[in-house]
């Protein structure tokens, strides 16, 4: 049975519509406006037990408020949940104990004390016997090269090291599922780094299961083999990520390094393959279509003498701002069945 | 009433009393952080005596009487000093405000995720930073009642005694669940702290805080008695300096305890349905 089962789920808020002017806000004293915005629009997914999934998606696109769903924080409006059996908002106190959220932009440890202060609170919330709280912690503070910072202030941590101390207060109690929202957010390229390969290294140890969204394609690569896109609370794709790359991008980025000048009968013939995107003579670049590679590489090398030659696809930010804009435009791309399926059966990871 | 993990009734006497204890320690803790806006805040409470004392010393000298509804100038003066005991146990700064602040910024989260709960996490949160207050609060207290001790007509006797702690110790559950009431209107309205100001606008006049409330009209004390606000200030005070009869000192007490439970039962139902409009609507 998978770990988490949703089924239809909708999630429609009532925003507050209010017009600019103070006759506006007046009126609004005594009658106001509200708009249904829908947030998830019915959601099927089934995520089984140690998948690493990433949840992709533009901003306001549905991704946090599943998240929140999934945690009980707030009710649906339809459809169903179940994440290790249980309903998420039914709040019972054995599914609180199993799993964890953290948010990137929020705070749970106390603020002007040291985070060790919280670890010890978490330590008695969640009901951890002392020996298992201490292995789990020197584990945790070891991994994550905390040892040093346990004793200071909160507040006087960076944020690198204050987003270490959220992980491992979520992680204290071995929750099974872990929901994280925007984790890296805001955090340099080093401490990003670190807090990828911590989560790497922790979710193949503990085969724990986790629902991650980011912004930050380098987390998602580096993590996730399973990527759900969702855009206007409809999920748009569910399958592996160079699935979307093959699916969506037919391009290839292709550097070429010449022995001599680049002249302009040679710069002629690259045209005819695909755009040229920079030239520093003898250096050029140029976007060709996957299909075309082959016989482009085979025409200049015969014909030109070559250094150099890099083939490589578009960045993923790239690619996944051009399925963002698809996806957001109605081109609803297709399901992944076959990645779907290997995933699913557990040999994904 | 249970303080955290309210339906896990399995959990061990000892290990709920190890959690209270952790979480009053660190709560305690946390109190101490700002060492300069904790001591500044503890001594700042004493200024207004020596109003009181210039105030009430000028009403009697302009008055015929010496005695105004059965008080003397001194009883008087005993009154305000014994108020500020009962306040220092039944004002929950920023209590209310705080609760209307986690619902507006979306920390409460962390209540519905975490098994605890939230009422009974902060009260003993509270009863940590009272007890803060009081660890440094008692030396300063002590010499003040000392300096004043001719305003009083000498130690009640034990039955006065108990009732008097009573009263105290109720009046900081009834301060706690009335202010947690009002910041859980968050819920509704997102905004309180208007309803905080009037909040403070009435105790300040109904629990006593500035006056004897005996020395009302009688329709209007009359009124007052049947409030919750004088349980908050006026009725510890009384309750020492023998005011209330003693037919009636029990029966104060139980009416105290009622209104107690009103909003000890108000507050959890208000966070039941709060929350549940919250995770319906909002998030």
């Amino acid at each position: 049975m998978a770990i988490i089962e949703i089924k239809g789920l909708e999630k429609t808020y009532q925003v507050y519509q209010k017009k600019e002017g103070l006759r506006s806000s007046l009126r609004g004293l005594f009658s106001r406006e509200y708009k249904q915005v829908k947030a998830v629009q019915g959601i099927d997914l089934q995520i089984e037990q140690g998948e690493f999934v990433a949840f992709l998606g533009p901003n306001g696109a549905g991704k946090t408020t599943t998240l929140k769903l999934l945690s009980g924080v707030i009710h649906p409006t339809s459809g169903t949940a179940t994440v290790l059996g249980y309903t998420p908002w039914q709040r019972d106190n054995e599914y609180r104990r199993r799993f964890a959220l953290v948010m990137g932009n929020k705070n749970q440890l106390w603020w002007d004390l040291p985070a060790q202060e919280s670890f010890r609170l978490h330590q008695q919330i969640y009901r951890i016997e002392a020996d298992v709280f201490q292995n789990t912690l020197d584990e945790l503070t070891d991994l994550l090269d905390l040892q040093d910072l346990l004793q200071q202030p909160v507040r006087e941590l960076s944020l690198g090291e204050r987003m270490k101390m959220e992980l491992t207060a979520a992680l204290l109690h071995s929750p099974e599922v872990l929901f994280l929202d925007e984790p890296t957010i805001g955090l340099d390229v080093v401490a990003q780094h670190n807090i990828q390969q911590f989560l790497k290294y922790y979710q193949q140890k503990r085969k724990i299961t986790i629902l991650l969204t980011s912004h930050y394609m380098k987390d998602v690569a580096a993590l996730c083999k399973r990527v759900v896109i969702i855009a206007d609370g409809l999920i748009k794709y569910d399958g592996s990520l160079e699935g979307i790359i093959k699916s969506t991008d037919q391009r290839k980025l292709i550097t070429l390094q010449f022995r001599d000048a680049i002249d302009d009968s040679l710069l002629a013939a690259l045209k005819k393959f695909g755009n040229v995107t920079d030239v520093e003579t003898p250096r050029i670049k140029l976007t060709v279509t996957r299909d075309v590679v082959p016989r482009m590489l085979s025409t200049i090398l015969d014909g030109y003498q070559v250094d150099d030659v890099v083939v490589e696809d578009p960045p993923l930010e790239d690619v996944i701002a051009t399925v963002f804009s698809e996806v957001t435009a109605g081109r609803v791309q297709q399901i992944d069945d076959d990645e779907f399926e290997s995933i699913g059966d557990g040999q994904g990871l | 009433m249970t303080i955290t993990t309210v339906e896990d009734n399995r959990i061990p006497l000892r290990a709920r009393f190890t959690t209270w204890w952790v979480i009053f320690r660190i709560a305690m803790e946390e109190r101490f952080v700002y060492r300069g806006d904790f001591a500044l805040g503890t001594l700042m409470r004493f200024l207004p005596i020596i109003t009181q004392i210039f105030l009430w010393t000028a009403i009697f000298q302009a008055s015929p009487e010496s005695k105004i509804a059965g008080y003397t100038r001194n009883t008087v003066i005993a009154y305000y000093m014994l108020t500020m005991i009962s306040r220092a146990f039944s004002s929950m700064p920023g209590l209310c405000g705080g609760i209307a602040l986690q619902v507006r910024n979306g920390e409460i989260k962390k209540f519905l995720i975490q098994p605890v709960d939230m009422l009974g996490f902060m009260l003993l949160g509270r009863v940590a930073h009272k007890a803060a207050y009081y660890t440094i609060a008692v030396v300063p207290f002590a010499f003040v009642f000392f300096l004043c001790r001719d305003f009083f007509d000498g130690w009640p006797d034990v039955e006065v005694l108990i009732a008097f702690c009573l009263s105290l110790f109720m009046g900081f559950l009834l301060g706690f669940f009335i202010e947690a009431s009002l910041g859980l209107v968050a819920f509704w309205f997102l905004e309180v702290s208007s309803l905080v100001f009037i909040y403070n606008l009435l105790s300040f006049f109904l629990s006593g805080h500035m006056f004897p409330l005996n020395l009302l009209p009688g329709w209007a004390y009359e009124i007052v008695k049947v409030l919750p606000f004088q349980y908050l200030a006026y009725m510890p005070a009384a309750i020492f300096l023998d005011k209330i009869p003693r037919s009636e000192l029990w029966t104060s007490l139980a009416n105290e305890a009622c209104w107690l439970l009103v909003f000890v039962v108000l507050a959890r139902i208000m966070f039941q349905r709060g929350i549940q409009r919250y995770s319906g609507f909002g998030g």
